[in-house]
């Protein structure tokens, strides 16, 4: 396959990892912010590639992972309204709400579609309209443009019974948060290469002057994998810190800019609740108010506001999420919670980390 | 009753995985399972001194007719490669149908046409059937049932007869029929002709019992994979398996399908794709008689049978490293970015 077969060349990768054996002994803790990140470093066995001391934590860039309970259960309250059509990315469909998953309430009666794009649901709208559409926007600034395409699309359309309920997060705020708690001791950072094709490596220059700490902007291939950790490592025994654009054939320094104009089309910033980081002030996005017709939150706003407020779970998924504890160390993985019997979103995930460490074994 | 009465079935329940496992052993094998319950895809009943191979399959693939195939093509071949297993020459099938009513003619026609076509190509006759109507919007234009009979030819191949040191040949290019029809569902990748496996493994089976290659135990790998499939000899023999990815014929466009939906190959289902374990011995020569038929020319040895620890099976990667091949949970599903 052009394009990935070349970053996934076993003598490139080897030499990488000679280099970074080169480099220093020294240990090193490496966040991969990127669930996608996460689940490379597991299905490719790269960890096995480092120096002693060097070890991946995984970060808070699963979308499924962070979104919050309540969030969930108010998507999920939005099914029982007689008419209405829930759509979701396939990923969400496992996720355990507080009393039940999308695919359990699908198999209850609910009318529960899984598309491949958020256009996928606008031609629902209009194919249905008898049907209240409402897609779950879940995710970072890889897919709030799309989102984004979506509601404008919907509006040029004249629909009027297509909603979004937009969870969206956004990264930098919650890097800053995360950095500036203090409970995660992270040396260094691979930074998330899909998200930064769309708001360009400078959103995350105050990591490296604020909080001095070494980051690469990283592709999810093997070898891009390896280049980011050898940046990274590279910067700690110089003690340097920067943003190295180790994902230079997709990123650049600035943002996208259509899909930049776009967003600020549509969206405007909002604070957001992430799962176990809490409330983090302008994380989030929302529906600028010209478009709130297509606002599930506006249109449903009595419905989500009487979703009781969710019951605190055994889980650890937070802790997990902050990098605080690897996935094996929650008493729940591997014995109540598997990838069968989820009980936790970063157990469901196909990005989260205690799925990549439950299937692809290792810690 | 039990105490949970919420409790549905899920679409999950009926994908091929750890969840439909937890299914049929605690509801139908609780109640119905006979001691002789094996978990292979034929029983064998004996008569005589004859052992007889007997399998059951149902069909309810949307769309009915994808690129490489259709639901009669399916239909038949599901269940001559589930006799397959058992290392027994498929001899009759029946087929049932349940038709939606308002379903085209033609469309009957088109899928009775291919039935006729597959089982000719499989040397089985189909000697029985059944035909139901349901009214619109009970079923989905038109679900199949066959089921097949075939006598043993070699006894004690069994998902559970894989021995230490044995090979694993795959017979061909992974993923392919579950790919074509993820794509043709969502009008995905048109220009990429990606076609269903879709194909009788007759020649190829009993190609290696003629050749009197010793065969310890066969899967096809439909849905789940070849995860679940490996995953299902090596719980049954209590062995591990280990895999070298690197070994394993993946067709770029397949690879490429299964990367923009975010799928794993090695849990995408094959219609027209064995795995053989094979005693080491044989395993040249049986590899030789695979590639010599239609549908093996892209066979190879995959893996082979390790020691501990038992149930587990370990893919090497390009890089050397290894990682634990898993059981898909659920239907596999498209990702968010």
């Amino acid at each position: 396959m052009k394009y990935s077969h070349e970053f996934r060349d076993w003598e490139i990768v080897q030499s990488i990892a000679e280099r970074i054996r080169g480099i220093s002994n020294r240990p090193a803790t490496i966040m991969e912010v990127c669930g996608t990140h996460t689940m490379s470093a597991a299905r490719f066995g790269l960890k096995s590639l480092f120096p002693d001391g060097v070890r991946l934590v995984a970060g808070p860039g699963c979308p499924v992972c962070v979104t919050a309970q309540q969030d969930i259960d108010a998507f999920l309250a939005l099914g029982n309204i007689p008419g209405t059509a829930l759509v979701s990315f396939g990923d969400m469909l496992r996720v355990p709400g507080s009393s039940a998953s999308l695919e359990q309430q699908r198999a209850a009666g609910v009318d529960v579609r899984i598309v491949y794009s958020p256009l996928d649901a606008v031609d629902i709208a209009a194919r249905e309209p008898e049907k209240q559409v409402v897609f779950f926007g879940v995710g970072f600034e890889t897919t709030t443009p799309a989102i984004a395409l979506a509601i404008k699309t919907a509006a040029e359309r004249d629909l009027t019974n297509f909603s979004v309920y937009c969870v969206h997060k956004t990264m930098p705020a919650a890097l800053r948060a995360l950095l500036a708690s203090g409970e995660v001791m992270v040396s260094g950072l691979l930074l998330p290469g899909h998200v930064t094709t769309i708001i360009g490596t400078r959103a995350y220059d105050f990591i490296a002057e604020e909080f001095h700490v070494p980051c690469a902007v990283t592709g999810f291939e093997p070898v891009d994998m390896m280049l980011g950790i050898e940046s990274v490592l590279k910067q700690l025994a110089d003690g340097d810190s920067k943003i190295d654009n180790m994902y230079a054939r997709a990123v650049s320094s600035d943002a996208n800019p259509l899909a930049k104009k776009l967003l600020d089309t549509i969206f405007e910033p909002c604070d957001a609740e992430w799962r176990g980081l809490g409330v983090i002030p302008a994380s989030g996005v929302r529906i600028r108010s010209e478009y709130s017709l297509f606002d599930a939150a506006e249109r449903f706003a009595d419905i989500i506001k009487a979703v009781p407020v969710a019951p605190v779970s055994k889980c650890l998924c937070g802790d997990v999420l902050r990098g605080a504890i690897q996935p094996a160390q929650c008493p729940l993985f591997g014995v109540d919670c598997t990838t069968s019997n989820p009980i936790g979103p970063c157990m469901v995930s196909s990005e989260g980390a205690c799925a990549a460490a439950y299937r692809y074994g290792g810690s | 009753m039990t105490q949970d009465d919420t409790r549905r079935v899920l679409l999950s329940h009926g994908a091929g995985g750890k969840i439909m496992t937890e299914l049929i052993e605690s509801v139908f094998l609780a109640n119905y399972g006979s001691q002789n319950v094996t978990g292979d895809d034929s029983a064998i009943v004996n008569i005589g001194l004859d052992k007889i191979a007997f399998t059951t399959d149902s069909f309810v693939v949307d769309p009915i007719f994808f690129p490489g195939g259709d639901i009669g093509r399916l239909a038949v071949c599901g269940a001559v490669n589930d006799l397959l297993t058992a290392a027994a020459k498929p001899l009759a099938l029946s087929v049932s149908f349940i038709i939606e009513e308002g379903l085209d003619m033609k469309t009957l026609e088109a899928i009775s046409e291919s039935l006729r076509e597959a089982a000719n190509e499989a040397g089985v006759q189909i000697v029985t059937g059944d035909t139901k109507v349901v009214p619109r919007g009970s079923a989905d234009k038109v679900f199949i049932t066959t089921a097949g009979i075939g006598i043993v030819l070699k006894p004690d191949v069994s998902g559970s007869a894989a021995k230490q040191g044995d090979k694993v040949i795959l017979t061909g290019s992974l993923g392919e029929h579950g790919a074509a029809v993820m794509l043709a569902r969502a009008n995905l990748l048109e220009n990429e002709s990606i076609k269903s496996d879709a194909a009788p493994l007759v020649d190829i089976v009993l190609g290696l019992i003629d050749a009197g290659c010793q065969v310890h135990a066969m899967r096809d790998p439909t849905r789940g994979g070849v995860a679940s499939s490996l995953n299902e000899i090596a719980r049954q023999s209590g062995v591990s398996i280990e895999i070298d990815e690197t070994a394993i014929p993946v067709n770029p466009s397949v690879a490429a399908a299964c990367e923009a939906l975010g799928l794993d190959v090695m849990q995408v289902a094959n219609e027209g794709k064995m795995i053989i374990i094979v005693s080491p011995d044989d395993a040249d020569r049986a590899l030789e008689i695979v590639q010599s038929r239609r549908y093996g020319k892209d066979a190879a040895i995959i893996g082979e049978v390790g020691p501990a620890p038992p149930s587990r099976v370990l893919v090497r990667t390009a890089f050397g490293t290894s990682r634990i091949l898993d059981i898909p949970a659920g239907e596999l599903l498209p990702r968010i970015c």
